[in-house]
């Protein structure tokens, strides 16, 4: 039977609910109405309002609230309707989320989750496709996850409610609907490793999130230009896991990293940097990336220039210098 | 709840003029006991020499910094007195006293300050929240804490801290609206000193009384003059137990003053003049309330003579504390930045580890 990513994500919330009491889901819209995108659907009726329940219309008040919820002992996941509409929680994530062990020396943790629907892709007007997970990755403390896949859903959102660690949890908006076989056994991997979802021998496509799906569609439409594609889906962006991505960038020995934000001081960068630091000697070129535009995000009828796609991957993979390749014979 | 419940007294309620006089202003409000009063008194003056000796050690080089509560004495012992041991207390970073009238080692209030780390004390044993420097932010996670404790059955409030100036981030407005609409048992207490830094109460606020603010929000609120300790601690009083009795939070303008400049880095003299600080030295609460408990013949010379000699050995353990040069171990900084750490912080760990032993 195939769930949608939405649907996973409603599992993950209901079995996290039935497993732990002090689990509480709470946000703007979350109770009756189930969530704009429905990721809450059905959880107040079955659970009560006491487990799921609607707050006033305020970002920083719901964060900040769960902050002193999560000092009370339960593990509170909210939820920020939009990516822009999470910045008035800016202040509460990045001053008081990230930094209350740290503050204390470990004498209170803030077990806690943010719900983020992220990205592009679904046609939203100004304000409701912001890219915005540089602004959590750049600040310590925080843990930043986000799923490419229905089951990666699951498995990502079970265990960022276990972590004792706050988590910023991004949902790709336009995966919501995609779906497929989902098992909730939780036997994935663990909530930092990256997987290779594609393996390939001529590069590695680097993606999270939105670009997962874009990035194994450029390797299928990649064995016509005669190149065998890798596919790293990162899930973790913080902390970043080093040893998958750089295993297989030593294997390809070439790279390319892929994401929906602006490139400009964007996670790519940091990618790029992390990946020439520790693969250099088996890089036969350059780390390049394909990223949105450093523009602010267009209105949905221009959005698609915007978006990486399969053609605009394509067209970096083939400035990866391979006629450099030296031709060694009897190879 | 009828809308003109909310509604503060029309002018702060007051029990003791500035001479110690007893003066009828209270309204419905009762008195509290004369022991309570002698223990408030007994913490105002530990409190404020606490706060002379603080200052002092910032001139030392000791402190990096030091916001003086001087002229506040009443509002923060009061918060402090009017907790039980289980409820939580949300301070600022100018809420010092209320911490040492709480109970807190000196040392544990002032690591803060002197820049050894970001909290000094355990929060979780303290049941006292770190002192908050984003203003405002500490009011949301009071209404989130009294909630949670409110679910939980526990017999507890929280009561928050706040400045004038703090009162036009948008966290308050936001903590108040949440602590009413899931009838939090918190208290948010607001020690108008009329400065925010140099900017004066009447261009932070056109409100009549900052109290004021309550009803907006369906909360109860209330106003105090905030140099008479007996007005201070028995409004406190009623706003805790009426949290506490499920019937939803409070919000309590206390009218003070900020003796002293902001901090010791600030110039108080280019934003306000001499005469304005002299009259509110006249209101001082300390002597208050001394002139009161001796008019109501409550306390006796000989336990007045006691309280400042204790207070006297309290600064010397202040200074004491703080002269020792604190040992700080640079590899703990990546100790808590995540329950467990990470690979990438492990590989840093090791490098300013090898950077100490070159």
């Amino acid at each position: 039977m195939t769930t949608t990513m939405a649907q996973a994500l409603n599992a993950a919330l209901r079995d996290a609910l039935k497993d732990d009491d002090n689990v509480v889901v709470f946000g703007e819209d979350v109770g009756a109405l189930g969530g704009v995108f429905r990721v809450t659907d059905g959880i107040t009726a079955d659970f009560g309002e006491d487990r799921c329940f609607d707050t006033p219309l305020a970002e920083s008040g719901i964060v900040g609230f769960a902050v002193g919820m999560a000092m009370g002992g339960f593990r509170p996941v909210v939820e920020m309707q939009f990516d822009a509409f999470a910045y008035p929680a800016f202040e509460q994530i990045t001053s008081h989320v990230a930094k209350l062990r740290n503050r204390t020396r470990g004498a209170l943790s803030l077990p806690m989750v943010i719900r983020i629907p992220y990205a592009g892709g679904i046609g939203g007007v100004e304000h409701h496709c912001d890219s915005s997970e540089a602004y959590y990755t750049h600040t310590p403390g925080l843990r930043v996850v986000t799923p490419g896949t229905a089951q990666d859903a699951y498995d990502l959102l079970r265990d960022a409610i276990d972590s004792p660690d706050p988590v910023v949890f991004l949902e790709p908006k336009c995966r919501y609907w995609s779906g497929e076989e989902v098992s909730f056994t939780r036997s994935g991997p663990g909530m930092d490793q990256a997987v290779v979802r594609k393996t390939g021998k001529d590069v590695t496509l680097i993606a999270y999130g939105p670009m997962v799906a874009t990035a194994l569609a450029t390797a299928e439409a990649a064995k016509d230009e005669g190149w065998d594609v890798e596919v790293v889906d990162l899930r973790s962006l913080s902390p970043f896991d080093d040893e998958t991505v750089t295993a297989s960038v030593r294997r390809t020995g070439r790279a390319v990293v892929v994401h929906e934000a602006a490139g400009f001081g964007g996670y790519g960068a940091e990618v790029v940097a992390r990946v020439t630091e520790q693969c250099f000697h088996q890089l036969h070129a350059p780390v390049l990336r394909v990223t949105g535009l450093d523009i602010p995000f267009p209105a949905p009828k221009l959005e698609r220039h915007q978006l990486p796609d399969v053609d605009r991957i394509l067209d970096t993979i083939a400035r990866l210098q391979w006629a450099d390749i030296p031709v060694v014979a009897g190879a | 709840m009828a809308p003109e419940t909310l509604l503060p007294s029309a002018s702060p309620v007051r029990f003791v003029a500035e001479d110690g006089t007893r003066v009828d202003r209270h309204g419905e409000f009762a008195e509290p006991s004369a022991e309570r009063l002698k223990e408030a008194y007994r913490l105002m003056v530990l409190g404020r020499r606490f706060d002379v000796q603080a200052t002092a050690l910032t001139k030392q080089g000791r402190l990096a910094v030091y916001p003086s509560s001087a002229g506040q004495e009443a509002c923060q012992v009061a918060a402090a007195l009017t907790l039980n041991k289980q409820d939580w207390l949300f301070p600022t970073y100018r809420d010092s006293v209320a911490l040492i009238a709480r109970g807190l080692k000196p040392g544990e209030v002032l690591t803060l300050l002197r820049g050894d780390a970001h909290c000094g004390y355990n929060p979780a044993e303290t049941r006292v929240a770190p002192q908050c420097t984003p203003l405002a932010t500490q009011t949301l996670h009071a209404a989130g804490l009294a909630h949670a404790m409110r679910r939980r059955g526990e017999d507890a409030v929280a009561l928050a801290l706040i400045g004038d100036g703090a009162t036009s981030e948008g966290d308050f407005h936001e903590a108040l609206n949440f602590a009413a609409v899931f009838k939090a048992p918190a208290v948010f207490f607001v020690q108008n000193n009329r400065y925010a830094i140099s900017v004066p109460f009447e261009k932070q606020s056109a409100a009549p009384a900052l109290a004021y603010k309550g009803i907006g929000y369906g909360m109860r609120s209330e106003q105090v003059d905030g140099n008479d300790a007996v007005a201070v601690l028995s409004v406190l009083d009623d706003a805790v137990r009426h949290a506490r009795e499920g019937h939803g939070p409070v919000l309590v303008e206390a009218h003070t003053y900020r003796i002293d400049a902001h901090t010791n880095a600030d110039d108080a003299t280019r934003y306000r003049d001499a005469d304005e600080v002299a009259k509110w030295r006249e209101a001082d609460p300390v002597a208050r309330l001394e002139s009161y408990l001796k008019l109501q013949k409550a306390i006796s010379d000989n336990e007045i003579e006691q309280f400042r000699n204790d207070a006297e050995d309290f600064a010397q353990t202040v200074r004491d504390t703080l002269n020792a040069e604190p040992e700080l171990d640079p590899l703990s900084l990546f100790d808590h930045v995540y329950a467990e750490p990470t690979r990438h912080l492990e590989a840093q760990r090791a490098a300013l580890k090898a950077e100490l032993e070159a």
